[in-house]
């Protein structure tokens, strides 16, 4: 087998250095009755190139997204990645290393995570970020955790604007503690309902998405005002981390926790995973934040370095009593992101969500002329919700069979029906031309017709 | 004078020629010192070639941002250098034995990266059309298939994005089956021995940990088990227990305390991260585990990358299969049917919500499923066995100059040595680890578990040829030699030949300074200005 250096006369002659006379000696302490001859149902090896066939065969059952009209968003994003970062990501020292717990030898991965750190808290607005989440989404059930140590309370309030995939999951993970509770108000595609009145004294937090799952932006300074009012925290979630070279930063706007996808940047789609979470606050609670942390200080010599630090928050130091049970973080995807971000500069952020900007409003003029059709946002940055006359998981079958990806119908992950059934989520990015954006407008309009 | 095994010096200022001065740049030679791109980098630069948009009429309400997002650029050229050097600092799999016990730091086969960047797993959305991914779906089902086989169960939880994330899975579908009983049990067993994730996950779902000592052998005994059992009576919802355990010894009792957790209604979560030691040999269902996480990142090779992605699918026994989170594929003969929302699910499915957005970490499952092709069965259970082969192969290279706590007895796929060794050297177990560093080594995983003093947990894997088991062998023995021999300044302080000398932890915890901040401009003197 290629991946094996041991050949059959080192594995005898090291038996025999062991002193045992056959393998399964080694293995004496598995209970007999359970013990394996061998695998029979399942296939035995294949060299690289019969691998390669099999997934490949895989593979090309699948769509991808550039290989045709592709404006599918909601929580993941199609850009144009620099193949400067493929490159440096796969070098073997970044690759192949484990999390630094020898700052000496590791020097690399913890600069970059340094570096991270303080462009995450930039572009957030904040004073402190972490080293990584798993995801947006599990970075957002964490967030709520963090709230609920915070503030000694256990309400959390989730806007009706919140992808509904992460409210599923900041349900799961935190209405199940004791005494916790979710109050989550309904679908919000037009950044009109009114949680205001659902902030209380109980309240722990108020989950707010900007740019919402519908594409809506959002006010968040008098929800950060009537929260800080009744001594709760206002957590600002984004799914686009693009909009942030645009958009006023939820730091700015008074969140105390900025939690979000950082996959758009230096990450390919990769049908859902491995992301990046992002997760940053203000320096007074950074003993109370999850996950993993990089910080500076100096080595026997006076010369600057960086360790892994705060771990006495961490599982291995405090087991049961741990912020979080977090160990793995998403190591290599922040150095995606990291590079890209280097690539980018602000300037080139910004460059780049201004391209991304009117990259939708041409699309949300495109398909607004079709008849039948209503954009719904009244102001967005590059995804916006869009109403059809028809069944929008039809309308978005009908146009993938036009070879038109069109984007995300509302319902696929929202079943409270209704006018639900009739909306479509859509986004268009730097990738979208204006021959893709006139294919689906006449797809559109022949799906509707 | 110290020596490497081919008589060369190996410390400097010893190769007979003086110490190198100082140099100018604070580099040496191939050793690069880089500053942060905050520190290099241009404000009014950019590493990207965009098109500035020909009209900008914003549709973005009162929102746009008031000042410009403050982060510098480097061009393309300085963004390259900038990181390989700073990948130089980094030790790798790729560039040497990597002995970090339970971290399983084996070599990374570059097909499965070729595989996972295909258009087809790299390029697709996980909110498209399901007609148009099936592909990816029968991907997942195939390495699902792959999992449930090797560990001889019937259903697996895919989402998990991690190993710890994978236990916060299995714990919430064992917490959800014991409420669907109508139940309310308050308390989870945990090993001394255990991971840190073990008792942090059951406390994050909301269980009370009570602690099981190890016995003197290092394993853990059914009666300590039956004992805490019935200071709980009907108390007790789960026991984690991982197998092998972190002393890298198998559990002899585990059926016993199989039987025994299930006699008072509990649940039997098995910490999968040292699955890698009996893939093939063992069916972890077999030993009557109801839950398992599987840390694709450590037994099926997918890339550590410096601290993640990994990815943990939880294999679930038949009684906890009901309970599987949102989303997952049911099979209807050869049709795959994707459940993502709960008006989809069927009489008997209760799944206890969701653990993630989308389907998990699918550029994962490529490359696990990559790896376990390539071996396929015959070359999994090879790998289990030259793993267990190498540690065996270290421990009786170093037994007789090191102390193994639990007395000479075959390990599984890792070798825990505790520091007794080291009494009377003035030694500690961190110089010890520290001076490996200088000899070239990643050190083994240290002060873990917690149940012996001064812990060493030596993982070779099955990557390391016999030549290389030999090397570090024989410099482990030189290290213990030296230590033996009084040589402490070959410890203490230790590093000396690494990008960075020991640095120092409690500072950073002390003052945290977590991102960059530019200086205060120098205050010019008055009789200067």
């Amino acid at each position: 087998m290629r991946y094996l250096p041991l050949s059959d006369n080192d594995r005898a002659d090291m038996l025999a250095r062991i002193g045992v006379d056959s393998i399964d000696e080694l293995f004496a302490d598995i209970p007999e009755a359970v013990r394996l001859e061998e695998l029979t149902t399942l296939p035995r090896r294949k060299t690289e190139m019969q691998v390669e066939r099999q997934l490949s065969a895989m593979a090309n059952k699948n769509v991808s997204a550039g290989s045709l009209p592709f404006f599918v968003g909601a929580g993941a994003y199609k850009h144009h990645v620099p193949a400067t970062v493929d490159h440096l990501i796969q070098r073997s020292e970044f690759l192949t290393s484990y999390t630094p717990y020898q700052p000496e030898i590791t020097q690399g991965t913890l600069q970059a995570l340094f570096e991270f750190q303080t462009q995450v808290a930039n572009l957030t607005g904040m004073e402190v970020a972490n080293a990584s989440m798993y995801d947006g989404s599990t970075g957002t059930a964490e967030a709520v955790l963090m709230a609920h140590r915070v503030t000694r309370k256990k309400k959390a309030v989730l806007s009706g604007g919140l992808h509904p995939q992460y409210r599923e999951v900041v349900e799961g993970v935190s209405a199940k503690l004791p005494g916790a509770s979710v109050a989550a108000l309904p679908a919000d595609p037009t950044g009109t309902e009114d949680i205001l009145a659902q902030i209380d004294d109980e309240t722990s937090c108020v989950v707010v998405q900007s740019p919402s799952f519908y594409g809506q932006l959002i006010d968040l300074k008098p929800i950060a005002e009537k929260a800080h009012k009744h001594k709760a925290l206002l957590i600002a979630v984004f799914t686009e981390v693009v909009s942030l070279g645009l958009l006023e930063s939820p730091g700015a706007q008074g969140a105390d926790i900025v939690v979000g996808e950082g996959q758009s940047i230096g990450n390919p789609l990769t049908f859902g995973g491995p992301y990046v979470g992002l997760f940053a606050t203000r320096q007074k609670y950074i003993r109370n934040m999850p996950g993993r942390v990089c910080g500076e200080t100096t080595d026997a010599e006076g010369k600057r370095g960086f360790v892994l630090t705060l771990s006495t928050r961490e599982q291995h130091i405090r087991r049961d009593k741990a912020t979080s049970n977090i160990c793995t973080n998403s190591g290599l995807c922040s150095l995606a992101f990291t590079i890209h971000m280097t690539l980018l500069g602000g300037k080139g952020l910004a460059r780049l969500a201004r391209i991304n900007h009117m990259s939708a409003v041409a699309l949300a003029d495109a398909l607004s002329a079709v008849e039948g059709v209503e954009v719904l946002n009244s102001a967005y940055f590059n995804e916006f919700t869009i109403r059809t006359p028809k069944n929008a998981h039809d309308v978005i079958e009908a146009l993938a069979a036009k070879g038109v990806l069109g984007g995300v119908p509302v319902c696929r992950l929202d079943k409270s029906g209704g006018d639900i059934d009739n909306l479509i989520v859509v986004a268009s990015t730097e990738v979208n031309t204006d021959e893709d954006r006139a294919a689906y407008a006449q797809a559109l309009k022949e799906v509707l017709a | 004078m110290t020596m490497s095994h081919k008589g060369r010096p190996t410390r400097a200022g010893e190769a007979g020629s003086p110490m190198p001065h100082q140099t100018f740049t604070g580099n040496k030679a191939l050793d690069m010192e880089e500053p942060l791109i905050f520190e290099i980098g241009h404000m009014d630069n950019c590493g990207v070639d965009l098109d500035e948009p020909m009209d900008f009429v914003p549709h973005l309400g009162n929102h746009m941002r008031s000042e410009p997002v403050e982060l510098p650029a480097l061009s393309e050229p300085e963004t390259m250098r900038h990181y390989v050097r700073m990948s130089r600092n980094n030790y790798a799999i790729d560039s040497g034995l990597y002995p970090l016990g339970s971290c399983t730091m084996k070599h990374n086969p570059r097909l499965n990266e070729k595989m996972a960047r295909l258009p087809g797993f790299a390029d697709i959305h996980p909110l498209q059309p399901i007609s148009t991914v099936p592909g990816a779906f029968e991907l997942i089902s195939e390495l699902a298939d792959w999992l449930m086989e090797l560990t001889g169960t019937n259903a697996v939880a895919m989402s998990p994005k991690a190993g710890a994330h994978g236990e916060q899975c299995g714990m919430m579908s064992i917490k959800h089956a014991i409420a669907a009983k109508g139940e309310e049990r308050s308390i989870v067993l945990v090993p001394e021995s255990a991971h840190g994730t073990n008792p942090a996950t059951a406390a994050l779902v909301g269980y009370k940990v009570v602690s099981i000592p190890a016995r003197e052998d290092g394993t853990v005994a059914v009666e300590a088990v039956i004992e805490k059992i019935e200071a709980h009576a009907g108390q007790v919802a789960a026991l984690m227990l991982t197998n092998p355990n972190t002393c890298g010894l198998f559990e002899p009792d585990v059926i016993e305390i199989a039987n025994a957790i299930h006699e008072a209604g509990g649940y039997f979560y098995c910490d999968g991260a040292n699955f890698n030691a009996i893939v093939g040999k063992a069916k972890p269902g077999d030993l009557g585990i109801d839950a398992m996480h599987i840390n694709l990142h450590k037994t099926f090779s997918t890339p550590h990358g410096g601290g993640g992605p990994g990815s943990g699918p939880v294999v679930l026994s038949d009684r906890l299969a009901p309970y599987a989170p949102l989303p997952f594929i049911r099979k209807n003969g050869d049709e795959l049917e994707i459940v993502e929302t709960t008006d989809q699910l069927k009489d008997g499915e209760q799944p206890f919500g969701r653990m993630t957005a989308f389907f998990g970490q699918m550029g994962m499952y490529v490359r696990a499923l990559s790896y376990m092709q390539s071996h396929g069965s015959d070359g999994l259970k090879q790998a289990s066995e030259d793993a267990v082969l190498n540690a065996n192969y270290v421990r009786v290279g170093l037994q007789d100059l090191m102390t193994l706590p639990f007395g000479v007895k075959p390990c599984m796929h890792e070798v825990l040595f505790d520091d007794s060794f080291l009494n009377d050297t003035g030694v500690s177990t961190l110089d010890f680890a520290k001076a490996m560093i200088d000899e070239g080594y990643h050190p083994m995983t240290m002060y873990f578990p917690l149940v012996v003093s001064g812990a060493m947990l030596i993982e070779p894997t099955e990557s390391e040829s016999r030549a290389s088991l030999d090397l570090f062998v024989a410099t482990m023995r030189d290290l213990v030699m030296s230590a033996k021999a009084g040589e402490k300044d070959r410890f203490e302080g230790a590093p000396f030949l690494a990008p960075r000398r020991r640095l120092d932890e409690t500072a950073a915890a002390r003052k945290p300074i977590l991102k960059w901040v530019a200086p205060e401009p120098t205050k010019v003197e008055p009789e200067l200005a």
